[in-house]
């Protein structure tokens, strides 16, 4: 019941005394150890948090099941952030102040990292973060496991520009800080380092349904490559509706960085077949690694579940974090934070992933071309890109 | 414009009016069977769109089971009929159960069906879970039509607006050409004089809400064609739906219809030459202006009181 790859330690808890391994008063005793779990588990995000939830009580049944961390057990905590920034402050300071849990895997917004960040700080708590996001951000107190702008934008634009030699890109997103802060990366890196034209920017209110008048701009405009960041529900209205106005992948280049299997399913593989979406993860990429995650994560959850690049970067969570206390030998979040710059994770399901000593993970683009089964192709793997969440130029 | 030529603007012309005229039928499915129940009754319905969610869910769950046995090319128009009879039938019962003990308690009614949205909303979660889900739509539906060269026009926006069309008919033919909708216009107008000429009101009452609740069932299975379902999908139209009624002015049908025309256009002439959602921020605007000229909405009710 493990990740193929994991190199299994028996660590006895009697080699590691709880007065010595935690001086911090944390939840750890001789045999078990306390972990939050902190997403939205009702409220419009709960479509996309789920995911992440199931993801990281899978990796943390197999921890326990080979023995747990320096022999203790975890126990998971769970809070609903229920869609709601303040929710999400106020269940993270119950988890770390009154729980003491030892760290927190949680979030997906952007939103709700920010309201909980300043209590991560002020109580020295540790989140894992497994959303890709837009970066500009640096915490001693988190630990990034998507991937910031530039490995995912940057990349993604590079490799569309050189493979279908675009020039003008249209780009529309939902109205929100992630789209909006990764269209600002995305233009400047069209307009400046590529010498592109950007022939619309738009952005539509979260959850809207109607794209006649974009989509009729988009056909004026003719651009090389629609470059999307629609979010959520609205995503199957714009698919469906593209379709519907005779815009298709045979006659339109798209390529999303919003798009996993998650949406595909409310989407309808046959809506989308042919464009392209940049991640890191595709729940058909072909290693062992991904093999045994998937295998492991249908018997858990169903056989019908499937599994998306965030959901992927949900489950290394509890595993990095299992490293980094084995490395450090101690529970305390300055330890485990001091032992994690570094550490690699050879069993990850994306192939192979380091931590850097700005707290996010060295890890690859890949561009997925989708299929009418709602599953992706790979036609592109970067090598592994650095990650740097604050880009010279792009600011 | 230069840069375009006489035949591109022209068909660009022909889409964006088709797009502000589908966006219209859209709007005027959402707002109707809400103008029926708060026009004829005073009832505001805060789970109008959860009635929508049920008949979403409905033609969603039929799609699957269509699928399954391999006639997915013919559930659509039997699915639209089961969306309505099952918003119909919740409709009844929630009236049978909740809505007759708030009449004429307007703020109560919308208190009451506020919670019973929130309630339909976690019935949802638990029984379909909190993922979006989709119809899969027949082939057919899914095309454009080409009349000419350069142009698209998008069969399931013809389909909604046809659909539109069909239950302004139907609405019309019921409430002003039948026998029933002479009892139902009796009854809102003087309750106990319709009662003393042996309108049995109470069942009018009870027809009319789960009518009106048919009707955003109906919209629900429309909706399919353009967009996913999910347990809060219904509290994202019920805004655009009020306003259509507000602006309207209430106690019209006809009210309806013209402020979801306008809305609609505005709507989608300003998303085309500002951006979307500075569009919709315009609109409302206007809407809110007209609205401190009269209050009333566009079309007031010549009703004595």
């Amino acid at each position: 019941m493990m990740a193929a790859g994991v190199v299994v330690r028996s660590v006895m808890a009697a080699d590691y005394p709880t007065a010595k391994v935690n001086t911090t008063n944390l939840a750890v005793t001789d045999t078990t150890v306390k972990v939050g779990i902190l997403h939205s588990a009702t409220g419009t995000m709960a479509i996309s948090e789920t995911g992440s939830i199931q993801a990281e009580k899978l990796a943390i049944a197999q921890i326990n099941a080979m023995g747990g961390v320096l022999g203790r057990k975890i126990e998971v905590i769970q809070e609903d952030g229920a869609s709601d920034w303040p929710t999400f402050a106020e269940k993270a300071r119950k988890l770390l102040v009154k729980d003491r849990v030892a760290a927190v895997m949680g979030c997906w917004t952007s939103a709700s990292r920010k309201a909980v960040l300043p209590v991560f700080e002020k109580e020295n708590g540790l989140l894992y973060y497994p959303t890709f996001y837009e970066g500009l951000e640096q915490s001693k107190n988190v630990i990034y496991t998507g991937q910031e702008a530039t490995q995912q934008i940057l990349a993604g634009i590079d490799w569309i520009a050189k493979e279908k030699g675009a020039k003008s890109f249209y780009l529309i997103g939902s109205d929100y800080i992630w789209p909006r802060t990764s269209m600002k990366i995305a233009r400047k890196h069209i307009e400046n380092v590529l010498k592109g034209k950007v022939v619309g920017e738009e952005y539509v209110a979260l959850g809207d349904t109607q794209f006649g008048s974009v989509i009729n701009k988009i056909r004026l405009k003719k651009p090389d490559v629609i470059y999307a960041a629609v979010v959520g529900g609205s995503n199957v209205a714009w698919f469906k509706q593209l379709k519907a106005a005779g815009i298709t992948s045979k006659t339109q280049t798209m390529l999303t960085i919003s798009v996993t299997e998650d949406e595909v399913l409310g989407i309808g593989g046959e809506n989308l077949e042919g464009f392209y979406s940049a991640m890191k993860y595709f729940h058909s990429l072909d290693n062992a690694n991904n093999k045994a995650f998937v295998e492991e994560f249908k018997k858990m959850w169903g056989p019908k579940s499937v599994v998306g690049d965030v959901t992927q970067a949900a489950y290394l969570g509890p595993w990095l974090w299992k490293a980094a206390v084995e490395k450090a030998g101690s529970f305390d979040v300055d330890k485990v934070v001091a032992a994690s710059p570094g550490l690699e994770f050879k069993a990850a399901p994306e192939g192979y992933v380091k931590i850097h000593n700005n707290h996010h993970l060295w890890s690859k683009l890949r561009v997925g071309k989708w299929r009418s089964d709602g599953q992706a192709d790979v036609v592109y793997e970067s090598p592994l890109i650095e990650p740097d969440p604050f880009p010279k130029g792009y600011q | 414009m230069g840069e375009y030529s006489a035949s591109e603007l022209w068909s660009i012309v022909v889409m964006q009016g088709f797009s502000g005229l589908s966006l219209f039928s859209v709007l005027l499915l959402m707002a109707l069977g809400l103008a029926i129940i708060f026009g004829q009754m005073g009832v505001i319905n805060m789970a109008h769109g959860e009635f929508m969610a049920i008949g979403a869910y409905t033609t969603v769950m039929l799609s699957k089971v269509a699928v399954e046995y391999g006639f997915g090319n013919l559930y659509f128009l039997p699915a639209i009929a089961v969306s309505f009879a099952m918003a119909f039938l919740t409709g009844y019962l929630v009236e049978i159960g909740l809505i007759r003990y708030l009449y004429k308690r307007p703020l109560d009614t919308l208190l009451a069906t506020w919670g019973l949205s929130l309630i339909m909303q976690q019935t949802f979660r638990s029984t379909f879970g909190a993922k979006e889900v989709s119809a899969e739509l027949p082939p057919w539906m899914m095309g454009s039509f080409k009349p000419t060269e350069t142009v698209d026009i998008p069969i399931n926006g013809v389909f909604v607006m046809g659909l539109t069309a069909f239950v302004c008919l139907g609405v019309f033919l019921f409430l002003f050409r039948a026998r029933w909708g002479l009892q139902a216009r009796a009854t809102t107008q003087n309750r106990v004089m319709a009662g003393a000429v042996g309108i049995n009101t109470k069942k009018v009452d009870r027809v009319t809400f789960a009518l009106g609740c048919g009707i955003a069932g109906l919209a629900g299975a429309a909706f399919t064609t353009i967009a996913s379902t999910g347990p809060t999908t219904g509290s994202l139209y019920i805004v655009d739906s009020f306003m259509v009624v507000v602006f309207g002015g209430a106690a019209s049908l006809m009210g309806t219809v013209v402020s979801a025309f306008g809305i609609a256009q505005a709507q989608s002439i300003l998303q085309f030459f500002i951006t979307s959602s500075m569009g919709k921020v315009a609109t409302l605007l206007v809407i809110v202006t007209i609205l401190m000229i009269r209050p009333e909405g566009l079309f007031a009710a010549k009703v004595r009181r």
